[in-house]
């Protein structure tokens, strides 16, 4: 059983189709990346997968259930989480608040519970859901920023909150689009680790990254897109010399003299 | 006990007490849109039109039924909450400058309907009956004021509350989070509606006249002024904007019709030079701390946009 999977997914914009019949399966506990250049439809796919979007045609299954036409909420506490390539931040609140956010589907108070502040189930509930965003916030490195509003991190911290922000959602599948854009090297090669690690920790990752040396070096398998249509898919070794690829990235002509 | 709280009540000049009433009742009006606007990000232009709701339904309990009073500001503030629902539900799902027109235009139809209908006594407007209460109006509204301080408060720092902010603030990631932005968006607006509902009740008791007209769309805009000028999303703020301008025009009266426009001027200071409000992106929490215990405070540096 694939954890992830798109069947035959379409998604039109007016007259433009964003995503042409894509096929592609994520599979339990991998690091799949999804390539391709400016406008192939990546971060389509994405809000496709996170019920931003539903498809025009075809379907997504999530664990063998059809989530096609789902709500994004309906999504997160089906296990799937994602962060954004334009950072979408609750920028006025603080970083564990932030966190807390990401962990909304793992408390159950709400206005009741709001006004039983002081009870133990209640102050129960906030003590778990604190300390378990403390958790998410050390595995990207940012306990020691809880307190500070999120608008006011560095670019690379900023990014780094919202895998935390998504972890804290407890995902079988995390969605990172483009985490280490913005990033200088050293950042770079520590978020490369993060992800490693979040991985070993039983999250399935899918990430779409336009920087070749960290998707090259992180994935298990690759899969290309260009225009909306899926044009490669296989390890990083045959992904790096397959011609449609070139192709795609270089233009026609290129793979000749290549 | 009735007899002390009266007699202290009584020994008050009625003035001054009229004003201490006045801000007690617009506190409970500002930190209820304070929690739809502010809080939430669903900016309301028709905030009074539930207070009307509030004010009729308490008056019309009075007159006909006299239940005990308490009683009655539920009954009216649990009405105000599903008129603002079967209003809310539908719009609610509208985005920014729609749904602001949307409140603006139901609160103009409430009026009209108000207007009326005979049971308001039309355009007359309704002369209300002492509330069924021993404890003096003075006092009752201070004690429920004191109430919704703390119930909004609990709210505002709740998962609840977070939820809100997260919609105020991102609507797309807080619903990519797990939360149903609809859903929540309604129980805000319904809570702020109920305590617009009781605030009219307590209102139409303490003036013990009301006409639909005394909540127009102007009311409205007093009560969002109260929220902005303390800043968006702030209780401290609420309070200090509510108090601030119900008595401002007091302080302004010698004026007379100039009186607006010193008070527009003044709105107009604020926004200039405290563009987040007297008090927003102030950190109680952390002010306190830092007076009592010399903590350093980390500049903030919040800019709330209103939506
Ligand atoms: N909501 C939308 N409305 C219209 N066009 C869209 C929308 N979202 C994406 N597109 C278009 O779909 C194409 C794919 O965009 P996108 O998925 O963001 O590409 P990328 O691979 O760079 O992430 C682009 O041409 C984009 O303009
Ligand atoms: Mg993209």
């Amino acid at each position: 059983m694939s954890l992830l999977k798109l069947d035959n997914v379409t998604i039109r914009f007016g007259g433009l189709i964003a995503v042409d019949k894509v096929n592609l399966t994520v599979e339990q506990g991998e690091i799949l990346s999804l390539i391709g250049p400016n406008g192939a439809g990546k971060s389509t796919i994405f809000n496709l997968i996170t019920g931003i979007y539903s498809p025009t045609e075809g379907n997504i299954y999530f664990e063998d259930r059809s989530i096609g036409s789902k709500k994004p909420y309906h999504l997160a506490a089906a296990g799937i989480a994602r962060t954004f390539q334009t950072i979408h931040l609750f920028n006025n609140l603080t970083v564990l608040d932030n966190v807390l956010i990401g962990a909304h589907t793992r408390g159950k108070w709400n206005v009741t519970g709001a006004l039983l502040k002081f009870t133990p189930w209640v102050r129960g509930e906030e003590r778990e859901l604190t300390e378990w965003a403390y958790d998410c916030l050390e595995r990207v490195n940012l306990a020691d920023k809880a307190d500070e509003l999120a608008m006011n991190l560095s670019y690379g911290a900023q990014r780094r909150l919202e895998i935390a922000r998504g972890l804290a959602v407890r995902p079988k599948l995390l969605l990172l689009d483009e985490p280490a854009a913005g990033m200088n090297p050293q950042e770079k090669a520590t978020l490369l680790k993060m992800v490693k690690a979040i991985r070993d920790s039983g999250v399935t990752i899918f990430l779409v990254e336009h920087d070749m040396k960290f998707v090259m070096s992180i994935s298990e398998r690759i899969s290309v897109l260009d225009y909306g249509v899926k044009i490669a898919e296989g390890p990083p070794e045959a992904i790096r010399s397959n011609p449609k690829v070139i192709e795609a990235y270089l233009g026609k002509g290129a793979v000749n003299s290549a | 006990m009735a007899e002390v709280l009266q007699s202290i009540s009584n020994s008050i000049d009625p003035y001054i007490l009229q004003i201490f009433v006045n801000i007690g009742i617009a506190i409970i009006l500002a930190l209820g849109l304070n929690l739809i606007t502010g809080v939430t990000g669903q900016l309301d232009l028709g905030h009074a039109a539930y207070m009307s709701v509030g004010a009729f339904t308490a008056a019309i309990i009075t007159i006909n039924l006299n239940l005990p009073f308490s009683i009655n500001l539920l009954i009216a503030g649990t009405i105000a909450a599903l008129v603002g629902l079967a209003i809310g539900f539908p719009i609610l799902r509208l985005t920014g400058d729609y749904f602001a027109i949307a409140t603006l235009g139901f609160a103009e139809i409430l009026k009209v309907v108000f207007l009326n209908l005979d049971i308001t006594n039309r355009a007359l407007g309704l002369s209300v009956p002492p509330a069924n209460t021993t404890i003096p109006m003075p006092f009752y509204v201070w004690m429920i004021t004191i109430l919704v301080i703390v119930g909004v408060t609990f709210i505002q720092n709740s998962r609840f509350g977070r939820a809100l902010k997260a919609i105020r603030e991102d609507e797309i990631a807080a619903e990519t989070m797990g939360i149903n932005s609809t859903r929540y968006k309604n129980q805000a607006f319904a809570i702020g509606c109920f305590l617009a509902g009781i605030g009219g009740g307590l209102y139409a008791h303490f003036i013990a006249y009301i006409n639909p007209s005394d909540f127009a769309f102007m009311k409205s805009i007093d009560i969002l002024n109260m929220v902005v000028l303390g800043g968006l999303g702030s209780i401290p703020g609420a309070i200090v904007g509510a108090s601030v301008l119900t008595v401002a025009p007091e302080f302004l009266r010698f004026m007379s019709e100039y009186r607006m426009l010193v008070y527009g001027a003044l709105l107009v200071f604020l926004m200039v030079f405290r563009p987040n409000g007297l008090l927003g992106g102030v950190d109680f929490r952390k002010m306190v701390l830092r007076i009592f215990f010399g903590k350093k405070e980390k500049k903030p540096n919040v800019t709330i946009k209103a939506r």
